[in-house]
């Protein structure tokens, strides 16, 4: 326990004293938070829309002036057939199109029901999602207004269409993301890093001659990174909540245990990636190429997962921030609990447990 | 002086085909400074490593402080201390850091640690730069705080891989000069060098060619055993016939 303890302190020692390092540990996910919660915004200002007419009468006229008036379209009013619609949103010149159908008004007040057709560029899902909700509350809105100065039950459907991605995956929300990011860089690369730079240096040697275990080498390594990743996730956390006016709809102490698995897996991950290196610099290297782009690209988190192609469906189920992400985006955007989740949880567990032993393995071998 | 700490008998290293360490059996005595030279490459750094538990040796018995090598590994490492051939402090702690740090991991107490942080910091008269990072102090003084540190739980025996390479002569002196210490302490003193000036500070010198022990005497019984006034000249003479480039 004492060789532990002064291991642990050691190592928090070296890391308080690396203020470079420090400096890329929290100021990265403050960062992250800051530019993907304010500057990447997913409102929409200005979009080109088309409104085709075919209505021409009073209901169609009122609700096109409601979406003029908005500040979010550039509207532009012509008679298109749908071949030329097709043809627009081909060239991509706008990114949606409302439709009226010729008897708008009188259905609506003959049959007191009638419907409209809302058509989406979704090949760029989050603002083809954001355009169409804005326009079907606004067809909500006139709906209301009119039913109440009515006794009867007006009834507009919006007919939603969404062109080119019909499962329309990805909703916005950058925050699960950026968590997984950040705790499995953070944990993959200093502990990986913190481990080389002792084979380097050379000091791993005497740790190895030492009577401490290498099992407490591994621990006292990870502790620290552990610690402040928990750190991390609390910054993250209360950024989304008190900044980004996002708050966490399910159990937090879930959350936290759910991160700290990952954190887990990252630290065993890390661990792997030092027995396999034997330079400061690969560790580092491993770990971006390893890590980053994989956990940005096929997490889920930029691109849709079902939008790839098979092989990178396939190898988008190694990447652990894949379950994580869907783990964070249940408890916090849905408010689901661990029955939901406890697929994900398991692979996660899976997934360390394999690291570790690997890693432990090839640790042991290094010793002989 | 009898009493044996470390005894091996046809200790043998392979790497695939290639023999780093052929056959060597030694003994060396308790308090003893037993110095191992050869050229580079010629298989002392191997020798010492298994020694110390960090290698498995293919063939052949030894024991390190009446420890096994093969099967008391563990038991070996409580009672040994080691100094590799790179510095190995941590140049981003302190002086007194390093010292707990080691003490630590050594199962030494916090009294026993305080001790022994003041005891080192005025032997080397660094009490002042006790809370100086390890990386602002000069070459000399690192590796014989290095060596302090490798002693700080007054193991039975220490190895020592090249622990002078780089420092100047003066330095040298005053690092042997604790080296003598310890020994009077009735430390077993292991170390490998290739300055052929230290070998004469040894009690007893092995010289190494190609993975074999050629010579092994005191200096004095090696200068007169091959006719010579030196211990270079004695290493010369062997070296010559080595095979082995160095690498």
């Amino acid at each position: 326990m004492k060789q532990l303890l002064s291991f642990i302190k050691k190592e928090f020692y070296q890391v308080f004293r690396d203020q470079k390092t420090l400096v890329m540990l929290f100021g990265m996910p403050i960062a992250q938070i800051i530019l993907f919660g304010f500057a990447l915004t997913n409102e929409i200002k200005n979009a080109n829309i088309v409104v085709v007419d075919n209505a021409k009468d009073i209901a169609s006229q009122q609700i096109i002036n409601k979406i003029e008036g908005s500040k979010f379209f550039n509207v532009q009013k012509t008679l298109m057939n749908p071949a030329q619609i097709d043809a627009a949103f081909k060239t991509g010149k706008i990114k949606l199109a409302v439709v009226f159908p010729a008897n708008f008004n009188t259905d609506l007040l003959h049959l007191n029901k009638t419907s409209l057709q809302v058509i989406a560029d979704a090949s760029d899902p989050n603002t083809a999602t954001t355009l169409t909700s804005y326009i079907t509350s606004i067809v909500n809105d006139y709906q209301s207004q009119l039913s109440q100065n009515s006794s009867l039950p007006y009834s507009i459907h919006p007919e939603v269409r969404m062109l080119y991605n019909p499962d329309l995956r990805g909703a916005p929300n950058f925050v699960p993301g950026v968590m997984a990011m950040v705790l499995l860089l953070v944990c993959v690369m200093m502990t990986s890093v913190s481990i080389v730079r002792e084979k380097e240096l050379g000091t791993m040697e005497i740790l190895l001659v030492s009577p401490i275990k290498p099992v407490l080498i591994i621990i006292a390594k990870a502790i620290p990174y552990l610690l402040l990743s928990l750190v991390n996730l609390g910054a993250i956390l209360l950024l989304s909540v008190y900044a980004l006016d996002l708050p966490v709809k399910g159990s937090i102490l879930l959350l936290v245990l759910e991160s700290t698995l990952l954190i887990m897996t990252s630290l065993s991950l890390g661990l792997l990636i030092s027995t396999i290196t034997s330079s400061q610099q690969s560790a580092m290297f491993a770990s971006m190429l390893g890590m980053m782009l994989p956990t940005m690209l096929l997490s889920g988190y930029l691109f849709p997962i079902e939008n790839m192609p098979i092989v990178l469906q396939v190898i988008s189920n190694i990447v652990p921030a894949r379950w994580y992400y869907i783990i964070v985006k249940d408890i916090m955007l849905k408010g689901l609990g661990f029955s939901y989740i406890w697929k994900e949880t398991t692979i996660l567990i899976g997934m360390t447990l394999f690291f570790l032993l690997i890693a432990l393995r090839n640790f042991k071998i290094r010793l002989e | 002086m009898n009493e044996t700490v470390i005894k091996t008998n046809k200790l043998t290293k392979r790497f695939g085909d290639f023999v780093a360490v052929d056959e060597i059996s030694f003994e060396v005595h308790k308090g003893e400074i037993f110095g191992f030279l050869g050229a580079n490459g010629a298989g002392k750094t191997t020798a010492m490593r298994m020694l110390c538990g960090l290698s498995i040796p293919t063939s052949g018995e030894a024991t390190v402080a009446g420890y096994d090598v093969f099967t008391q590994p563990e038991k070996i490492k409580e009672n040994i201390g080691y100094m590799s051939q790179k510095f190995s402090l941590y140049e981003d702690l302190t002086v007194l850091e390093n010292i707990q740090f080691y003490g630590g991991i050594y199962g030494l107490s916090d009294k026993e640690i305080k001790e022994k942080s003041d005891e080192l910091t005025h032997k080397l008269g660094l009490h002042k730069e006790a809370k100086k990072l390890v990386r602002s102090l000069p070459l000399g003084w690192k590796q014989k705080l290095s060596f302090l540190v490798s002693i700080v739980h007054t193991p039975k025996i220490v190895f020592l891989d090249e622990p002078t390479g780089g420092v100047d002569p003066y330095m040298r002196r005053e690092f042997w000069d604790l080296i003598y210490e310890g020994a009077d302490k009735g430390i077993t003193i292991f170390v490998t060098t290739h300055y052929l000036d230290e070998a004469e500070y040894c009690n007893r010198v092995t010289i190494m060619v190609d993975g074999k022990i050629e010579a092994l005497d005191s200096p004095a019984g090696l200068r007169k055993k091959f006719g010579v006034a030196t211990i270079d000249e004695v290493f010369y003479k062997l070296a010559r016939e080595a095979k082995r480039s160095a690498d």
